[in-house]
């Protein structure tokens, strides 16, 4: 099991040092950083000037090194757009993003798995037809349009739930709902096909033979093999709500991570989005890594492979 | 209904519907099981065996349907139980099932002493120490070597011989009365399915338990049941006492099962009585007798009015219009066992194939920072083949043969020594040159074809490869091709899966015969299919070989086969040969005390003998680990202090190879 741990990490590692240092590079080529500081029409001494004083004349390995040095110690430098440190700029905006990617993983979570299960026991029945089409619609309607009705039946009709903003437990009820359902389909067919798999197999059938039946057939035997997709899955969806949140954060007007990231885009503020980057890719190869370990931790064959 | 019977089944049937119309997997079939008793039910896949098992405590797929007018198991009617009642007071507890396959049946993400214990505090309150007992009672019972560690161990730690022992156990935990095993030992070596059967006879002994044993192979039952149940397409035919079924078989299902099994009767090389066809999928309304398409006595009335039941006396039916009673045996139409033409003494023929001192170390790396580790997977291999002749190759799964055959074809370089065809060393010949001499055969004829090629296309491959003749001529070869190997020209056209599992084989035949090869290497060409299937694939193998004068390297761990095949007979053991000779000498009078303990194993039909105790300790060991000195000492039951320490090399002895410190006195000591 340790040898597991420490190999899965290692490779962790690996990748997110792979994708920082890419991402690094392409903006050193593709953009001039002293030119973005100077701004479009600043004169040429100027810029050479930032240049030297930002250091940005070294070699890309040795200030990628110098960066990476000064990110691991806390301190991802100054944002050219906020004029202020990129650590705070993370840090106000992070808690915005973890609580709402929390309560619609919960949200997925609630809605998907009985769904899913009670689809896979029953399978072409109503219940089954019920989830198919909940998966179908889900996985059709926009977010943004999904979010806007919301907003228009218990905002403004029925006014329930604030329109915008992240000040209170209230304004992230509707934005979870919206963000949750996004991953319902994919998780929820996962579980039936899954289930159903594990149903139909060999070793249900010797269960089946030594007189498990009902519930605990399910919980004693089955879900334990069934889960084994879904937590891997569910380690994306998470990845992505905690990284991709942009559309739901702009319709509730929510100042998480994903319209920070889009705004320092928009304003070319490199180590801003530089920043974002390896946090997003460390929270993806993190999750991944969450996710093997629990799946070890599930099935005997992963933890001593 | 007797007071000694245990289970008496009256009229079960079984429907499964599909998209077009109703599969009729289970016809009406009545059974009665006596209390200690086995009862074999015998017959091809598709002849509805495991469905009467599945049947019994309704652990049927979802789409089944069962009907019956009575399952009567001790006193209690299972026709009417609910899934419930099932679960809570027959399943597990009063009957005990093993299945067939052992790969699959455990659960992988549980621990064996969890899957152990629930079976018993499911039904029972006992204390989880008490369920602990038992299962390590029973693992040490069903020959697990130190039971009480195993516990913690999960199902892919253990073998496929210890996970199905583990199965055993399992179902005996609660004390069934009745054991349903179906197909028990088909996956496993014959050195283990020998094991396990004594085993289950022993147990049986012990705890006074009924069985149904559901097996195709005749050599099982004929040892293991008392009475026999001979079932086709979803009706019982023949039914009575094993040795009055397999002695005097009176339907022709029955008869012809037992001629197509190599070696029940005549000599060797001649030709088996194949049952021509497959068996016919049972669906719609059905008029007639099932086996009519296939049966050679079958008459006008046989193919519109369903056969009649009749009784030779108590407990012996057979339900037939022709039967064949009071006729005495080889009245057949078509003899069979007709003597074959043109057989080669291959003796003084030229080598054309040679194995000189072939070594293959892999080596394999477990993890990423595990240590590199040598396999020794070949080690100082060396065989002749001669022109014309068959030599079979012996063995358990895990011992090489599978290597060997790869270098034989050039797939593998070996790290010492060298293969030579014709005088030419394979590895220097070019791919294409190696490919036109020498050819394989596979064990799985469903996916050593290409799903989307057409069975003109699949044969027709290697002439593209080559780029031998033009489109037209390559279509005629193949046409020559399909009628040498039996195919009809119609599925010239047809795709893999239109076919049965015997005409694919037969696809693979032709394919790997188009080059015309020198060398053929069969790898368990028939081992994927049914008895009756197989006889086809054996006939036509050696009618091929005699008339396109083929050399076969005959991979195999059917003993029978052997014995019908053979000219030769080689036996691997931990990538070593261990005994190589005439086939005779070799099964009838075995040198190594491996090859001694295979024949044991190998259960031909015998009714009334019990199977034999191969005395083989311990499983068949982890190539990873060779133990010193002669690689088979730690199971062989005459092991002395040289054998221990150091290997044997090769002696020839009575004209047959063997390498065992041991092997001139070997014979009288293992003699019971």
């Amino acid at each position: 099991m340790f040898n597991y741990i420490l190999r899965r990490g290692l490779m962790a590692l690996l990748v997110a040092l792979t994708v920082s240092f890419g991402t690094f590079a392409l903006f050193h080529f593709a953009t001039d950083p002293a030119q973005t500081i100077a701004g479009e029409d600043a004169p040429q001494e100027m810029v050479d000037d930032i240049r030297e004083q930002y250091g940005f004349d070294r070699p890309v390995s040795v200030q990628y090194g110098d960066w990476l040095g000064s990110a691991l110690q806390g301190d991802f430098g100054q944002s050219y757009f906020w004029k202020q440190p990129v650590v705070e700029l993370i840090k106000e905006h992070a808690k915005v993003t973890i609580v709402l990617a929390l309560s619609a993983l919960g949200v997925t979570i609630l809605i998907a798995l009985p769904l899913g299960i009670s689809a896979a026991l029953k399978p072409n029945s109503w219940v089954d037809r019920f989830a198919l089409s909940t998966a179908v619609s889900a996985q059709a309607i926009p977010n943004f349009w999904l979010g806007l009705m919301l907003i228009i039946l218990f905002s403004v009709t029925f006014p329930i739930f604030p329109v915008s903003g992240d000040a209170t437990w209230k304004h992230y009820v509707l934005p979870a709902l919206v963000l949750g359902a996004s991953s319902v389909p994919a998780v929820m067919r996962l579980t039936r096909t899954g289930l159903l798999d594990v149903l139909s197999s060999d070793y249900i059938r010797t269960a089946r033979a030594k007189g498990f039946v009902g519930y605990r057939l399910i919980l004693q035997q089955a879900m334990r093999n069934a889960l084994l997709p879904i937590v891997s899955v569910l380690a994306v969806q998470l990845g992505h709500k905690l990284g991709g949140s942009v559309v739901t954060e702009s319709v509730f007007s929510m100042n998480g991570l994903g319209r920070l990231a889009v705004e320092s885009i928009f304003n070319s503020d490199i180590p801003t989005v530089q920043s974002l980057i390896l946090i997003f890719v460390l929270t993806f190869v993190l999750l991944t890594l969450a996710a093997d370990l629990i799946n070890a931790w599930l099935d005997p064959r992963i933890r001593m492979g | 209904m007797s007071t000694a019977s245990i289970l008496d089944i009256q009229d079960l049937s079984v429907d499964i519907p599909t998209d077009s119309s109703t599969l009729h997997a289970v016809r009406g079939i009545s059974l009665e099981l006596k209390r200690g008793e086995t009862l074999g039910i015998v017959g091809e896949s598709g002849s509805g065996k495991s469905m009467t098992a599945l049947a019994l405590m309704n652990l049927l797929p979802p789409a089944a349907r069962r009907q019956a007018s009575c399952i009567d198991f001790d006193g209690s009617d299972l026709t009417h139980a609910t899934e419930r009642e099932l679960a809570s007071k027959i399943r597990g507890q009063r009957i005990g099932m093993i299945f067939q396959e052992p790969m699959t049946s455990l659960n992988p993400v549980y621990s064996i002493g969890r899957q152990l214990k629930e079976t018993m505090t499911l039904h029972r309150k006992v204390s989880d120490a008490e369920a602990e007992k038992r299962a390590i009672y029973l693992l040490e019972k069903v020959g697990l070597p130190d039971p009480a560690s195993r516990l913690k161990q999960y199902p892919h730690e253990l073998s496929g011989g210890q996970r199905q022992r583990v199965m055993i156990a399992m179902a005996l935990m609660n004390e069934p009365e009745l054991l349903i095993a179906d197909e028990p030992t088909t996956a496993l070596d014959v050195t283990i399915q020998a094991q396990i059967l004594h085993l289950l006879r022993d147990l049986q002994r012990e705890f006074g338990m009924s069985m149904i044993l559901i097996t195709h192979d005749l050599g099982v039952v004929s040892r293991a049941a008392d009475n026999i149940a001979v079932m086709y397409a979803g009706d019982i035919v023949e039914t009575g006492k094993t040795a009055e079924v397999l002695e005097n078989p009176c339907h022709p299902y029955t008869k012809g099962l037992l001629e197509c099994v190599p070696g029940y009767q005549g000599h060797s090389q001649q030709r088996l009585g194949a049952i021509p066809g497959i068996v016919p999928a049972m669906t719609g309304e059905i008029s007639g007798c099932a086996f009519a398409s296939r049966c050679p006595r079958a008459a006008d009335v046989c193919r519109t009015t369903n056969p009649p039941t009749k009784k030779l006396h108590q407990g012996r039916y057979f339900v037939c219009h022709e039967p064949e009673i009071e006729q005495g045996e080889g009245t057949a139409e078509q003899p069979v066992g007709s003597e074959r033409t043109g057989k080669t003494d291959c003796r003084g023929a030229e080598d054309i194939l040679t194995v000189d001192h072939v070594s293959c170390t892999f080596s394999v790396r477990r993890g990423l920072f595990g240590k590199r580790k040598p396999l020794q997977a070949l080690d100082d291999v060396s065989l002749t083949l001669k022109k014309g002749e068959v030599l079979a190759l012996v063995g358990e799964s895990g011992c090489g043969k599978t290597t060997l055959t790869r270098t034989i074809m050039g797939l593998q370089a070996p790290s010492t020594g060298f293969v030579t065809l014709n005088g030419q060393r394979i590895g220097n010949l070019p791919p294409m040159e190696r490919a036109r001499m020498i050819q394989p055969i596979f064990q799985d004829p469903y996916s050593s074809l290409n799903p989307r090629k057409t069975i003109g296309e699949i044969i027709a491959k290697p002439l593209v490869v080559h780029g031998i003749g033009s489109t037209q001529e390559q279509h005629q070869q193949v046409r020559k091709m399909m009628e040498l190997v039996g195919l009809p020209s119609r599925v010239f056209n047809s795709y893999p899966d239109q076919l049965s599992g015997g005409q694919r084989q037969r696809a693979a035949i032709g394919r790997a015969l188009i080059l015309n090869p020198e060398v053929v290497i069969c790898d368990e060409p028939t081992s994927a299919l049914d008895v009756s299937v197989q006889a086809q694939i054996l006939n036509l193998l050696l009618d091929l070989r005699d008339e396109l004068d083929l050399t076969y390297l005959f991979v195999t761990h059917n003993l029978s086969v052997v014995q019908h095949m053979a000219d030769r007979v080689a036996v691997m053991y931990l990538g070593e040969i261990v005994e190589c000779g005439e086939r005779d000498q070799v099964m009838s009078s075995p040198k190594h005390p491996y090859t001694h303990a295979l024949m044991d194993s190998a259960l031909s039909i015998s009714p009334g003998e019990s199977v034999p105790d191969p005395g083989l300790s311990g499983d068949f060991p982890n190539p990873m680990n060779r133990p010193n000195g002669c690689p088979f000492h730690p199971r062989c039951p005459i092991a002395g202090q040289q054998c221990r320490e150091q290997a044997p090399g090769p002696e020839l002895i009575d004209n047959t190879l063997v390498q065992c410190w041991k092997a001139k006195t070997a014979g009288s000591q293992l003699k019971p």
